[in-house]
């Protein structure tokens, strides 16, 4: 069908962004100075990561909201909310590893308790734990509604985390390493090739979020009508 | 609303005090954990005077656990929950009394570690009015986040290991900010403590605030 073929294109376009942001970033962007060898081609990656970890919680605690939202409680929202969180978990899990690389080559140490970083691995465990909790059965609305709370509640930690752990560094033990200002001086032909990255990135988050959403609803599907049904549409899909 | 909040406060702590569980396991428990950070970090003590808030934050932190998990069973036994939601007491009302008999408890463990930090690892007891409004703002965070955390997964099989999970993470906040205020005060320099004691504020009132709100329909489900 046509969305179906739309996921497809989507995919396809995923995939060669990704290709493309290999070979840029790998062969065609120079070294930068200032860097061990080669290590700031992680630029690539690491902040595309980052960001989609960001619009994947973004996405999963907006969908909690508009699932706990009487007049737009769907369990459509509900499905998204868990589809978004478990591929955010995925890209936070990617962050926390290249950046742990990249701490490596570049402060010659896996791990520094940068306020970021902390964050991270904070966010990390909670999503988990949120993610425990969408596992534990139940009636489906039931299951839907606790998720929904449990998410809000895991999300309102972010900012907490984040500004306790600022203050901890900045007021016991002076500034930290900045992550930001090092991006800063990215230009040219690694400018574009980051942006591609991001948009990639963005696209291969959709399309594994649409795919896990897709599984999701043909879950609920055969809970409530029986697998029957869903074994039908699934040989059809095969057929087509 | 207060009124059943009282009410069901006042059956919580009678229900520790006539099972004594609190004093005979949990309170013993983290006197435990106490005795093994001593074993685990050696006899210095400069090095125990140096980690003994971190330490007694940790135990109180693992204390909730049981603390909340105690609360709900004893909600799960002989159907009493259902029992709780025919009562027709308001679930904010169950909220902040299963809240208010945790952070009691939690008081009262906290003012039996203070003992122990002081005794064990040599922690000299200055800036008191810090310590105890510490305790006081972490425990109603705690004791908030806990009850809502306990509510979410008393129904599950898994609720032994699923709690745990759920609230150690989210109390992170707590754990660093008590710690850096019981610090500052035990230094005897408790210029930056006010910023720590306006974190456990903030995440006390937000997870009060977001517990009355969602308790009801999750006491609903669980």
């Amino acid at each position: 069908m046509r969305t179906d073929r739309a996921l497809r294109a989507l995919g396809v376009a995923a995939l060669a962004g990704m290709v493309a942001t290999v070979w840029l970033g790998l062969f065609v962007t120079p070294n930068a100075v200032g860097f061990a060898d080669g290590t700031v081609r992680l630029l690539y990656i690491h902040p595309p990561l980052a960001w989609v970890m960001f619009i994947a919680y973004g996405m999963a605690t907006l969908s909690s909201l508009l699932y706990l939202w009487p007049r737009t409680r769907h369990r459509r929202f509900d499905r998204l909310a868990g589809a978004s969180a478990e591929v955010g978990v995925i890209f936070t899990g990617l962050t926390l590893v290249t950046g742990s690389i990249w701490g490596r080559t570049t402060w010659g140490v896996w791990w520094a308790w940068d306020p970021l970083l902390t964050t991270t691995a904070l966010l990390f465990v909670l999503y988990l734990g949120y993610l425990a909790i969408r596992n534990v059965p139940g009636d489906p609305e039931t299951v839907a509604r606790r998720s929904a709370i449990a998410g809000l509640v895991a999300f309102l930690d972010v900012p907490i985390v984040f500004f306790a752990v600022s203050w901890w560094r900045s007021l016991h033990q002076g500034p930290t390493i900045d992550l930001a200002t090092r991006h800063s001086y990215v230009h040219g032909s690694m400018a574009w090739t980051l942006l591609l990255g991001f948009v990639s990135f963005t696209l291969t988050y959709v399309w594994l979020m649409a795919h896990r959403y897709r599984l999701a609803a043909l879950k609920d599907l055969e809970d409530d009508q029986g697998l029957e049904t869903a074994l039908a549409e699934r040989w059809a899909e095969a057929v087509r | 609303m207060l009124r059943d909040a009282l009410l069901v406060c006042g059956k919580d702590l009678r229900i520790e005090l006539r099972s004594k569980i609190g004093i005979n396991q949990v309170a013993p428990f983290a006197a435990a954990v106490l005795l093994l950070f001593g074993l685990a970090l050696g006899p210095s003590r400069p090095a125990l005077q140096a980690a003994a808030a971190g330490l007694f934050w940790v135990a109180v932190l693992l204390s909730v656990v049981l603390a909340v998990q105690r609360s709900f069973a004893v909600e799960s036994a002989d159907a009493a929950r259902d029992g709780l939601r025919l009562s027709g007491l308001d679930p904010a009302g169950i909220f902040l009394g299963k809240g208010a008999a945790i952070v009691v408890q939690l008081l009262v463990l906290e003012a039996l570690l203070t003992a122990g930090v002081a005794l064990l690892f040599g922690a000299r007891l200055s800036g008191g009015l810090v310590l105890f409004a510490a305790c006081v703002s972490a425990s109603i965070g705690l004791a908030a986040v806990g009850v809502l955390y306990g509510v979410l997964s008393s129904g599950a099989r898994v609720k032994e290991t699923l709690l745990p999970l759920l609230l150690l993470p989210v109390a992170a906040p707590v754990l660093l900010g008590a710690t850096k205020a019981w610090d500052d005060a035990l230094a005897g320099d408790p210029t930056h403590a006010g910023v720590w004691l306006s974190l456990l504020a903030v995440f006390a009132v937000l997870y009060v605030a977001v517990g009355t709100v969602a308790f009801g329909p999750l006491l609903e489900d669980a």
